[in-house]
């Protein structure tokens, strides 16, 4: 089958793009990996009880009405859908409930969104260590909330919305410890101007930091040395026993699709990460892939709905001027978020596991580029990161940067892991399972 | 390791390794196994320490379990339902060539 638009990820991105482009008239197919519409940051929101709208609060609830359009638009919507091939020609290779198929369409947008960057610290591949965001995920999704003591630890303003809502749905956090100086900045909040862009964003952190010290959690700001015990964590001058360790340092573009694809990235030297090269409508070098979202760049909710919305109607012919005037108020804001919560620089020590799917630490890695690996990819062949089942999702940033500070060459010289399809694991069976119009021979 | 807030019954269950877990409708097979105190899903295959969930929304891969037969599924990207069989991999079952 054919549309004029194909989407891949129904975050707010994904959903705003398709409701916007089903407006103007063209026909839209969304593919997510999710069962639910949302992304993750309004992920299960259709079946949220009024008790954890409470703890999540009004920007989690405010995704209801995206949903409810997205809903109602008449889109053809597949959820649990996999898209693990995506080719310039604009055509999507995906699996489903086990069944691989082919669509093509005129234009494909990718809105698959962001992560959370992995954390390698030494123990941070024990059971009990997880990402902050992964433990908010299991509570929007499944209502969780962790049973005994939890220590949060890393950078972002995620860390202490954590914090916060774990606190709120009756967890018993026992400290927050940050890897940067956020806080102090934090500390002289309210003597900056009120007109200051993102003045809202620092006021927000000021009272989470000031609700989780009102409630006896314990507070650190530029820890060192982080490492997971398996029943506490320890870092330079200490250690807290928890049952469970959640680690943040920000989120990152998923960009495996995109590189998959073949489009140009650029790395963000500030926020330490790759990003898609797109124009102000998230066009690509590509007439027929667009990015919209985090996915092009992080910049939240608002900014990865309006920018979907952008790229639909310039995908439709429409001009998008007061979208793109809005969409420029929203990132107005971001520099600020970004230089109070800076990612840490340091990089892994050596014994911190950065490619968990083959155990390869850090020290590993650097030995590896002193015995020649030249790059990320070179790197694969001598030591095996990056080909596990994650097909380096969770060591390629920071691999990138080990090897670039080695070589003492910017990231951006040493490049990242070649990503090739399929970017999703695929069985044989789904294989010769597949559907559509393109022959199997020609899936991989 | 979690518990589950009351507006999230537990309505129906799976097995995981041949003992019933309780879930419910939505939870992921993940948060299923999390909420019942499991936090160790496999054993990884190389250095053949315990690995749980690390992200909770497909990236990772450390949450693969064995899933009504088939190996390799991610628990975090597999919706429950009423009698889902779990088998997780045993330690050292697959060891590296």
């Amino acid at each position: 089958m054919s549309a004029d638009l194909a989407i891949v990820g129904a975050g707010p991105a994904g959903m705003a793009a398709a409701v916007e482009a089903a407006k103007h008239g063209l026909s839209v197919v969304v593919l997510d990996d999710q069962p639910e519409p949302g992304g993750q940051i309004y992920r299960a929101i259709e079946r949220a009880g009024p008790r954890l709208r409470t703890i999540l609060g009004g920007e989690y609830a405010a995704g209801e009405a995206l949903v409810r359009d997205f809903r109602a638009a008449g889109i053809d919507y597949r959820p649990d859908s996999a898209v693990w091939r995506l080719d310039a020609g604009a055509r999507i290779a995906y699996s489903r409930n086990g069944t691989a198929s082919t669509l093509t369409a005129d234009r494909v947008l990718i809105a698959t969104g962001a992560m959370e960057r992995p954390v390698p610290i030494p123990g941070a591949d024990r059971p009990g260590v997880m990402g902050a965001g992964a433990a908010q995920v299991l509570l929007k999704a499944s209502g969780l909330v962790p049973a005994g003591r939890v220590v949060l630890a890393g950078a972002g303003p995620l860390l202490l919305l954590v914090g916060c809502q774990l606190l709120d749905a009756g967890a018993d956090v026992a400290a927050v410890l940050e890897t940067t100086a956020g806080g102090d900045y934090l500390d002289a909040a309210p003597a900056l101007p009120r007109a200051l862009a993102g003045w809202r964003d620092l006021a927000k952190g000021v009272a989470m930091k000031r609700r989780l010290k009102r409630a006896g959690v314990v507070f650190r700001s530029g820890v060192g040395g982080l490492a997971a015990t398996g029943d506490s964590v320890r870092f330079d001058g200490g250690e807290i026993a928890c049952d469970l360790l959640l680690l943040h340092e920000g989120v990152v573009p998923q960009t495996h699709l995109s590189r998959q694809a073949g489009l140009a990235h650029r790395w963000q030297t500030e926020q330490r990460h790759w990003a898609p090269v797109v124009d102000a409508a998230g066009r690509t070098a590509e007439e027929t892939l667009i990015v919209a979202g985090d996915a092009a760049g992080i910049a939240g909710a608002r900014a990865a709905a309006l920018s979907g919305r952008i790229a639909a109607r310039t995908a439709a012919g429409k001009e998008p001027a007061e979208l793109a005037a809005a969409l420029a108020r929203e990132r107005a804001m971001r520099p600020l978020l970004d230089r109070l919560f800076p990612p840490r620089t340091a990089l892994p020590d050596d014994e911190a596991p950065v490619c968990r799917c083959e155990s390869i630490t850090a020290g590993d890695i650097r030995r590896a580029v002193r015995d020649g690996a030249m790059g990320p990819n070179q790197l694969k062949a001598f030591s095996r990161a990056g080909m596990g089942p994650c097909q380096g999702r969770m060591c390629g940033l920071a691999a990138a940067e080990i090897v670039a500070d080695e070589r003492g060459l910017p990231v951006e010289e040493v490049g990242s892991f070649r990503i090739r399809p399929p970017v999703k694991p695929l069985t044989l069976g789904e294989l010769a399972s597949m559907e559509g119009e393109a022959a199997e021979a020609e899936a991989l | 390791m979690f518990r589950r807030l009351p507006e999230r019954e537990a309505s129906i269950t799976i097995e995981v390794d041949g003992a019933p877990v309780p879930a419910a409708p939505g939870d992921s097979v993940a948060a299923a196994m999390l909420a019942a105190g499991i936090a160790a899903f496999r054993h990884a295959p190389v250095d053949g320490g315990p690995r749980g969930p690390w992200c909770a929304m497909g990236v990772c891969f450390e949450c693969l379990v064995e899933i009504d037969g088939e190996p390799n599924r991610q628990a975090c990207m597999t919706t429950v339902r009423e009698g889902l069989r779990v088998a997780r991999r045993p330690a050292g079952a697959r060891p590296k060539p």
